[in-house]
């Protein structure tokens, strides 16, 4: 992968709704931006958590869910060409001599900009890890939160844990690599798609594969390889000898790297001031859930307020000799140009 | 109206119920040590708590949704609920919870 750097104006990191708005507003100054997302879907916590929830609270919009709100907040911002790298991380930031900044992936992503929006909500969006002794010994080498090359199980015995889609979707693409492999949910019942459930329940059937109703209650092994998980069932414990675990319970919201970033943080939240949402570091901003000020609510709402008056400071960083002109969207046919409209 | 919380410690805290609050929120604004991510919509499983057996039958039955939710938390028993869940009332005087393992 190509390690020169991507150039833009701005570097939003999170493509929560505030994210994504914070690209339309910074858009119609004409900001560039790049935003990167650990989930491989725009949305955040909008798309993870609720995206069939109903959310009330949107200015003008009485009812709308997660999703919905996702997808006309991406429509709203299609004309301004955002480049997504989803999937990603942002593992690190450098200040360079030019007074831009560096910001890597984890992916290996490298883009350059005068300007980063940190708009990362809670956090990072990581596996919720079974809490297990000595767990992270196991992880990467026999424990895995997710699938990234099939093959890696091939001939394995194989364990996973988890009743929703990913675990039952993957024990129907693994089943037939796998030397053998075991579902192990807490209960017989499963939120999954139908017809997953059902292909699930034929395999078992069929002693192709087996499905064990309990709960993880600790790993055995030795270096970091799996001997056996013991299991907590309706009326019995009992030692799963397994090669490998695929553990699927959903994420969590981790702060992760921001942490690094040598911004000021105080308990986990960025503190900025209410004039631009800018941090303690010149020209790194900190907008939506993530940020703190006195008075701060955690609602969306802000969140578009906060994007719409960042965008203004961060025109003087980007464009230093121009004069910033306030228009309306309504009257303005240079903005309605920028707009395809 | 008192409720009684037993953190991750093994501490017990007395904290103020508030008639028809969520059991989450008051756990969450006494500071005490619950994730609540989804801020109390039953969409993530981090406000899991156990229930006293002697108040097991008293707090509102659990929701399909919230049964669902719980098959993402650990450590999951009889007892375990989802405290966005129960609205607090004055019946629940005296409610004592222990906040699970995350």
């Amino acid at each position: 992968m190509s390690n020169n750097p991507q150039k833009t104006d701005v570097v939003i990191i999170g493509a929560g709704p505030v994210g994504l708005f914070a690209v339309f507003e910074l858009g119609l100054l004409d900001m560039k931006c790049h935003v990167v997302d650990i989930l491989d879907v725009p949305g955040g916590q909008c798309a993870e958590l609720y995206p069939e929830k109903p959310i009330y609270d949107i200015p003008a919009i009485p009812v709308c869910t997660g999703q919905e709100l996702t997808d006309k907040l991406m429509q709203q911002i299609e004309p301004f060409g955002a480049v997504f790298h989803f999937g990603q991380m942002a593992e690190s930031i450098e200040k360079l001599g030019t007074g831009t900044w560096l910001i890597k992936t984890d992916a290996g992503t490298v883009l350059e900009a005068p300007v980063i929006v940190i708009a990362a909500g809670g956090g990072s969006f990581v596996p919720k890890k079974p809490p297990l002794k000595d767990i992270e010994s196991y992880e990467g080498k026999s424990l895995f939160y997710a699938v990234r090359k099939m093959d890696q199980f091939r001939d394995k015995s194989v364990v996973i844990a988890g009743g929703g889609d990913s675990a039952l979707d993957w024990t129907l693409s693994l089943q037939p690599i796998a030397r053998n492999l075991t579902l192990l949910h807490r209960r017989n019942e499963f939120r999954a798609a139908p017809d997953t459930i059902n292909k699930m329940r034929k395999l078992v059937s069929d002693n192709l594969m087996k499905l064990e109703i309990g709960q993880l209650k600790g790993i055995k092994g030795e270096d970091g390889f799996i001997d056996s998980l013991h299991i907590k069932g309706e009326s019995e414990e009992q030692d799963l000898e397994c090669d490998v675990l695929l553990a699927f319970y959903g994420l969590t919201m981790k702060l992760g790297p921001v942490a690094n970033f040598g911004i000021n943080l105080e308990r986990n939240l960025i503190p900025v001031d209410t004039e631009k949402f800018e941090t303690d570091v010149a020209g790194i901003f900190a907008i939506g859930d993530i940020n703190h000020y006195p008075g701060k609510l955690k609602l969306i709402l802000s969140g578009f307020h906060e994007a719409a008056l960042m965008s203004q400071k961060a025109f003087r960083y980007v464009y230093p000799d121009r004069k910033l002109r306030f228009q309306y969207t309504t009257s303005s046919s240079d903005l309605q140009e920028k707009l395809g409209v | 109206m008192k409720l009684y919380v037993i953190d991750h410690d093994g501490v017990e805290h007395q904290i103020d119920g508030i008639d028809g609050w969520q059991l989450m929120e008051v756990i969450r604004d006494e500071g005490l040590d619950i994730k609540a991510e989804c801020g109390g919509s039953c969409a993530c499983a981090t406000c899991h708590v156990y229930v006293d057996e002697e108040w097991q039958n008293k707090v509102p039955e659990k929701s399909e949704e919230e049964i669902d939710m719980l098959d993402l938390a650990f450590d999951v028993q009889d007892n375990s609920r989802l405290s966005c869940q129960i609205t607090i009332t004055p019946s629940l005087d005296g409610l004592r919870v222990t906040l699970a393992p995350d």
